[in-house]
């Protein structure tokens, strides 16, 4: 298992579109995502889940992998949350 | 409330400007039915199947959507599409339907019952954005649930007249079979101000009120009826003389609309050669582009308070002067004034500000400047990030609510520490940063003459001068007749206003509802006004009824406006002027 704190760094949050965005990246891979959030625990690649998170900009998110490609698949979670998204920071 | 009652108002939330006269199409949305039945065990295996049926099938006809909304609205609104796609692929939809299915639950009750567990947990959210959210989980699961009863719905696309679309809510799904000629304005019960039906009327530019609460319950097909966006009221049945007004109000709309597109580059100049200034009303970054694009020449008025309520911490100096930066270096070379929090104490004591108690009237409580008063610390962060990115030399700033010239003084002040800190940091800004104070409450609209000699420049913003001297809440639609932009208390106070700023030299702006409102342009402009700020789409209206009238004429009507004693007077000026 593979874990890695993330911040949400784009100055809109996570709304709509970024959460569009890391849903479809989870998908490519084979790993369970799990993101824990407060006593939420949710999985990445659940759309509803992630907005129901409501993560505003600066906000901490706790992901874990488990799988044969969970390595690649928070590498891939990073660049994303580090790119903010594509969108402005 | 019998059938034939003529001019029934309801007031909701203006959702998109402009006004539309028609006959009401009730859009019925199919209750979210279900039949809860038990399956036998070994029926179980094919009641799965049916849900992933149905559930293909909705994805078919998501794509189908895609297509057309992206034709309809363009790319960013087949992402709407894009979404509702993701939702239907959700785990937390798939498993947990099927575990209930597992259960021994029919399909539909399984839908049933986890969308109502998920638009739960969505009510919770706090950010209304997110909240609004789970209109488009309903209207996924909904599609499931016509697939899985292989029932038709009837569409928007059967409209065959123009007519006023009124509904409980609208969803994409609705909007995108809709013929847009056919349409002339929406009502609907719920949904807010960022709601679908709010953001596909103004990107078609028709207009809408949303949040009646009840209007489905209210109307019948066929029944005649006004959407009001600028007021946010629909008015059902209305009468001969209300549709009278309307009508004349809808005429002038689609006039202006002709020459809307060849305005943007032209000066807000009367005939007689008097240049006003249009800029716009704004609450974050984004709007930007949108004012621009409608030509305004600055922005009247930067709304501040959205940084601090889409959050759970109070924002830092650096994020203040971030955001104001980008909106100043987008504006170049225009104007850009920003005000200081215009929020209430209830809004700020969730951010963390301690000892703030409940208040039985927060309109007249401790909120904008009085709250940054009582904590100076608060407002000197947000005027030191406003202060340096002022360096840009187009910002300028504002006092939300000042009552008493003792407060302009106090906030001076405390701009003078932030200065002072901002020269110890080595901090750059605009030495000759301009502060002005708004006009809003009727104690400092009676002694403006004493007010202007304290600022650079005055802004009047109507809806609180008018709420507070009218002493009326005009979303309560027992009393809200009495919210009259032409009272002639409201006409002697402007009057007021314009002359002592004007004898003081200082411009004078407006950046209410007022500002934006075409049937109220040319009295102001014979007032004396020299600002207008209002939101960005009523801006080439704005400059159209302008750039038709002479300063003369201007003048004539405003003095003829202040010489009326009631309603019916004012109303007779108008129309001949209106037929001069």
């Amino acid at each position: 298992m593979v874990e890695k704190k993330l911040k949400v760094i784009n100055k809109l949050g996570l709304h709509a579109r970024p959460a569009s965005l890391i849903v479809q990246s989870a998908m490519k891979f084979s790993s369970n995502i799990t993101i824990f959030k407060d006593e939420y625990k949710i999985d990445a690649k659940s759309i509803m889940g992630l907005m129901m998170l409501a993560a505003s900009t600066g906000t901490e998110l706790l992901f874990c992998a488990e799988g044969p490609d969970e390595q690649d698949a928070i590498i891939k979670m990073e660049e994303i949350f580090n790119n903010g998204f594509g969108e402005e920071i | 409330m019998t059938a034939d009652k003529t001019n029934i108002i309801l007031t909701g939330v203006p959702a998109s400007p402009g006004v539309a006269i028609g006959k009401v199409f009730l859009f019925e949305d199919d209750e979210f039915v279900f039949v809860e039945k038990a399956v036998p065990k070994n029926k179980i295996k094919e009641e799965v199947v049916r849900l992933q049926q149905a559930m293909a099938k909705t994805r078919t006809e998501l794509q189908e959507n895609q297509v057309d909304l992206g034709k309809m609205l363009g790319k960013n609104y087949a992402k709407i599409a894009d979404a509702h796609m993701l939702i239907l692929d959700d785990p937390m939809l798939n498993k947990e339907a099927v575990a209930l299915i597992n259960e021994g639950n029919n399909a539909e009750f399984a839908i049933y019952k986890v969308t109502e567990k998920i638009t739960k947990s969505f009510d919770l959210i706090n950010d209304e954005y997110f909240r609004e959210r789970k209109h488009d989980i309903i209207d996924v699961s909904k599609k499931i649930m016509r697939h899985l009863l292989g029932k038709q719905k009837k569409t928007l696309a059967d409209l065959d007249s123009a007519s006023i679309v009124v509904a409980k809510n609208l969803t994409p799904a609705d909007t995108v079979s809709m013929r847009e000629a056919m349409v002339r304005g929406f009502a609907t019960d719920t949904g807010g101000k960022t709601s679908h039906t709010a953001l596909v009327a103004q990107s078609l530019e028709i207009p809408a009120v949303v949040g009646l609460k009840n209007i489905t319950g209210q109307v019948s097909h066929g029944m005649s009826i006004i959407v009001d966006g600028n007021q946010g009221i629909v008015i059902l049945n209305p009468s001969k003389e209300t549709q009278e007004n309307y009508k004349r109000e809808h005429d002038i709309q689609i006039a202006q609309q002709k020459n809307l597109e060849k305005l943007k580059d032209l000066p807000a100049t009367t005939i007689d050669g008097k240049e006003v200034m249009l800029g716009a009303n704004i609450e974050n970054p984004e709007e930007v582009r949108s004012v621009l694009k409608h030509g305004a020449n600055g922005i009247g008025l930067y709304r501040s308070e959205f940084m601090y309520l889409t959050r759970k911490t109070l924002p830092t100096e650096e994020e203040h002067y971030n955001n104001y930066l980008k909106v100043a270096k987008m504006m170049m070379p225009y104007e850009v004034i920003i005000r200081t929090i215009d929020l209430g104490g209830d809004k700020i004591s969730k951010l963390g500000l301690m000892n703030i108690t409940q208040e039985a009237n927060p309109f007249m409580g401790l909120r904008a400047i009085r709250l940054c008063l009582k904590y100076p610390d608060l407002f000197k962060t947000q005027l030191k990030g406003i202060l340096r990115a002022s360096v840009t030399g187009n910002v300028k700033i504002m006092y939300p609510m000042i009552t008493q010239v003792e407060e302009i003084r106090q906030a001076n002040e405390i701009l003078n520490q932030a200065k002072a800190e901002l020269r110890k940091e080595g901090k750059k800004f605009d030495e000759d940063v301009q502060v002005g104070a708004m006009i809003e409450v009727p104690s400092v609209a009676v002694i403006t003459d004493i007010i202007a000699k304290e600022v650079d420049f005055l802004s009047i913003g109507t809806n609180d001068l008018i709420q507070y001297t009218m002493a009326v809440d005009r979303v309560n639609e027992d009393v809200a007749f009495l919210y009259d932009p032409l009272h002639p208390a409201i006409l002697r106070l402007l009057k007021n206003i314009i002359e002592s700023g004007h004898n003081a030299g200082k411009s004078v702006g407006m950046c209410g509802e007022m500002a934006g409102s075409p049937e109220f342009t040319i009295a102001l402009l014979g007032l004396g006004l020299d600002e207008f700020s209002m939101s960005a789409i009523q801006i080439p209206k704005i400059k159209n009824v302008i750039r038709s009238v002479s300063m003369k004429d201007a003048k004539n009507l405003a003095n003829e406006l202040l010489k009326c004693n009631d309603r019916t007077e004012i109303s007779r000026v108008i129309k001949r002027f209106k037929y001069r």
